[in-house]
C-alpha cells in the first residue's frame, strides 16, 4: 500500500518553481493563519453584537470595550503588575521547592533499589488524591497565609517531577551505565556525565509538568482563599459583579499559560542540543 | 526493572506507613500535640464509623460520583467528537485548531468565576466545569490519535469500499483506542480534581458531596473530618483508576498486546 501511494505522489520536479509556485507556500501559510482567524472573529463579532442589541444585561456579559478599557486601566494603574508578579512569586517558589524535593525523591527512588520497595507504594498511592483534596487539611495545619499557597502548589509540582525522575533514571539503558563504569567514572561523574544527560528528556518533561499543575492550582488556591494575586483578582471582580474585571483576569490567565508553555518548548529545544553535545 | 510489582509481595512498602500511623497515635497517647489540631486516629475512626453508619457517607459519596461520572461523560463525548473532527479533516484543524490551543492555556479553575455567574451556583454550573475538566485531555488524545492513523490504512478502508460511517466505527476509531483511552484515563483524573475543585468553589447552600462535606467540616474545625474526607476523595481518586485500568485492558484485548 505505502508503495501504490508513494508512486502516486508529487513525481519529482527538479526545475526550480517558478514565480506562482514560490509564492504558493507563503500565501497557503498565510491563508491558514487566516483561517485560524476566523472562529475567533466570529465569536467577537458575535460578543459585541449580542451586547450591541442588549442580549444579556451588562453584569453578565460585559460588553468588549469595557474589557478593554478595564484592561488598559489595570494595567497602567500597575495593579494587575502587582497581582501577576505575587501570582508568579508564589509559583516560582513552589517549582523550586516541590520540584526540588520531587527531583531528590525522584533520583532517590530510580537510583536505589531499597528506596524504591520502602517508598514507592506509598508514593504511587498518594500521588493519585488530587491535590485539591489537601488544601482543607492544609488549611487547618498553616493558616490561610503565603504558607498555604506554597505548599500546595509544592504539592501539585512534587508529584510530575518525581514520577518523571524516577522514571528517566530507571529507563536509561544498561549499557550506557556499563560504559561509565568501564571508564571508572566516580559516583558524581556517573550522575553528571551518565545519569543526567540520558535521564534528561524525562527530567524535562517533569518539570514542564510540573509547571502547568503549578498554574493549575495557583489559581485554585487563590479563588479559595486569598487576598492578592490574579486569582484574587477574578473573586473580586466576581463579587463587585464586575464581569469585565473577570475576563481580564481570565485573559491574563490564560496569557501567562500560554508564555510559560513557550518558554518551556524553547527551553526544550535547546536542552535537546545540549543533549547531542554531551554525548 | 520492575520486580517490585511481580508476583511475591513486598511487605516494605507497608513500613512508611506503618511508621506515620505509629508516630500520629503515640503524639495523641504522649499529648505531643494538640488534639484539637492533629486529632488522634481513634478518633478519625469514630468519624468514619458515624458517617458510615448513618449512611451519610454514601449520600455524600453518590452525590459525588455523579456529579464526576455526569461530567465526565459529557466533556468526554465532546472530547471525542472535537477530537476525532480536527483529526480527520484539515479545515476543521485550520479554523478551530488555533482558538481550541489557545482557550487551552486558560487554567481550569479560571472558568470557575464566569460560569457561577452565567449558570449561578447549582448543580449545572458543577457540572458544565467538570465536562470542561474532562474535555481538554480527551479532546487532544483523541486528535493525536486520529492523527496517527495511517495513509496505509485509509488505503485499506478505500480498498474494501468503507463508507464514511464505516470507516469511523471500524478504521478511526479502534486505530485510535489507544491513545483515546490513556485521554479518557486522564481525563477521569481531571473530572475527580474537577468535581472536588467544584464542590469547594462553587458551594451551594444544601448540597452534598464529599467536598461539602469537608468544607463544613473545615468551617466547624472538625479537624477528624476533615482528614476523613481527605481520606475518602483520595480512596476515591486511586478507585476511579483502578477501575479504568481493568476497563482499559478488558477494551483493548483485541490488540493482543498488553500496550
Amino acid at each position: 500500500m505505502t508503495s501504490l501511494s508513494n508512486t502516486l505522489g508529487p513525481l519529482p520536479l527538479a526545475a526550480a518553481p517558478s514565480w506562482p509556485a514560490r509564492l504558493a507556500a507563503p500565501l497557503r501559510r498565510a491563508g491558514h493563519w487566516a483561517a485560524g482567524l476566523l472562529l475567533p472573529l466570529a465569536l467577537f463579532a458575535l460578543w459585541q453584537y449580542a451586547v450591541r442589541h442588549q442580549w444579556l444585561a451588562e453584569q453578565i456579559l460585559p460588553p468588549p470595550a469595557l474589557v478593554w478599557q478595564s484592561l488598559g486601566e489595570l494595567w497602567y494603574s500597575g495593579e494587575l503588575r502587582d497581582h501577576l508578579a505575587i501570582s508568579l512569586a508564589r509559583v516560582g517558589w513552589s517549582v523550586l521547592l516541590g520540584g526540588g524535593a520531587g527531583l531528590v525523591l525522584g533520583a532517590a527512588l530510580g537510583l536505589s533499589r531499597t528506596a524504591r520497595a520502602y517508598l514507592l507504594p506509598s508514593f504511587e498511592l498518594v500521588a493519585q488524591f488530587p491535590v485539591v483534596g489537601w488544601v482543607p487539611l492544609l488549611i487547618v495545619f498553616l493558616g490561610i497565609d503565603e504558607a498555604l499557597k506554597v505548599a500546595a502548589i509544592s504539592l501539585a509540582v512534587l508529584v510530575p517531577v518525581t514520577v518523571n525522575t524516577h522514571r528517566g533514571i530507571v529507563g536509561i539503558p544498561r549499557p550506557l551505565l556499563d560504559v561509565g563504569r568501564v571508564y571508572r567514572f566516580t559516583v558524581p561523574q556517573t550522575l553528571w556525565r551518565v545519569v543526567l544527560p540520558a535521564a534528561a528528556p524525562s527530567l524535562f518533561n517533569g518539570l514542564r509538568q510540573g509547571v502547568m499543575q503549578a498554574w493549575l492550582t495557583l489559581v485554585f488556591v487563590e479563588l479559595l482563599a486569598s487576598s492578592e494575586g490574579i486569582g484574587y483578582l477574578m473573586v473580586w471582580g466576581r463579587q463587585l459583579l464586575q464581569l469585565d474585571l473577570v475576563v481580564v483576569a481570565m485573559l491574563t490567565i490564560g496569557a501567562v499559560g500560554l508564555a510559560l508553555d513557550l518558554a518551556l518548548r524553547w527551553a526544550e529545544s535547546r536542552l535537546a542540543s545540549w543533549r547531542r553535545g554531551a554525548f | 526493572m520492575t520486580t517490585s510489582h511481580s508476583a511475591r509481595r513486598d511487605y516494605r512498602g507497608l513500613v512508611p506507613p506503618a511508621l506515620l500511623l505509629l508516630a500520629w497515635f503515640a503524639a495523641g497517647r504522649l499529648g505531643w500535640t494538640n488534639p484539637t489540631l492533629i486529632p488522634p486516629p481513634e478518633q478519625v475512626l469514630a468519624v468514619a464509623w458515624h458517617y458510615l453508619g448513618s449512611g451519610e457517607l454514601f449520600r455524600a459519596l453518590a452525590a459525588s460520583l455523579a456529579r464526576d461520572l455526569g461530567g465526565f461523560a459529557l466533556g468526554a463525548l465532546a472530547g471525542i467528537g472535537l477530537g476525532v473532527l480536527l483529526g480527520v479533516s484539515r479545515w476543521a484543524e485550520r479554523l478551530l485548531g488555533p482558538t481550541f490551543h489557545t482557550l487551552k492555556q486558560i487554567s481550569l479553575f479560571a472558568w470557575i468565576p464566569l460560569l457561577s455567574i452565567w449558570l449561578g451556583y447549582n448543580d449545572g454550573s458543577r457540572v458544565v466545569f467538570i465536562a470542561v475538566s474532562a474535555f481538554y485531555p480527551v479532546a487532544l488524545a483523541t486528535f493525536e490519535g486520529v492523527r496517527g492513523v495511517t495513509r496505509a490504512q485509509f488505503e485499506v478502508a478505500r480498498v474494501h469500499g468503507f463508507t464514511a460511517r464505516q470507516r469511523l466505527t471500524r478504521l478511526i476509531l479502534p486505530a485510535a483506542a489507544p491513545q483515546i483511552l490513556t485521554g479518557l484515563n486522564l481525563g477521569l483524573v481531571y473530572a475527580w480534581l474537577a468535581t472536588i475543585g467544584a464542590e469547594f468553589l462553587l458551594p451551594a447552600y444544601g448540597d452534598i458531596g464529599l467536598g461539602d462535606t469537608v468544607i463544613r467540616g473545615r468551617a466547624a474545625f472538625n479537624v477528624a473530618l476533615v482528614i476523613f474526607g481527605m481520606l475518602a476523595i483520595g480512596g476515591v481518586g486511586v478507585a476511579l483508576n483502578r477501575v479504568f485500568h481493568r476497563l482499559e485492558r478488558r477494551l483493548l484485548r483485541w490488540r493482543g498486546d498488553p500496550r
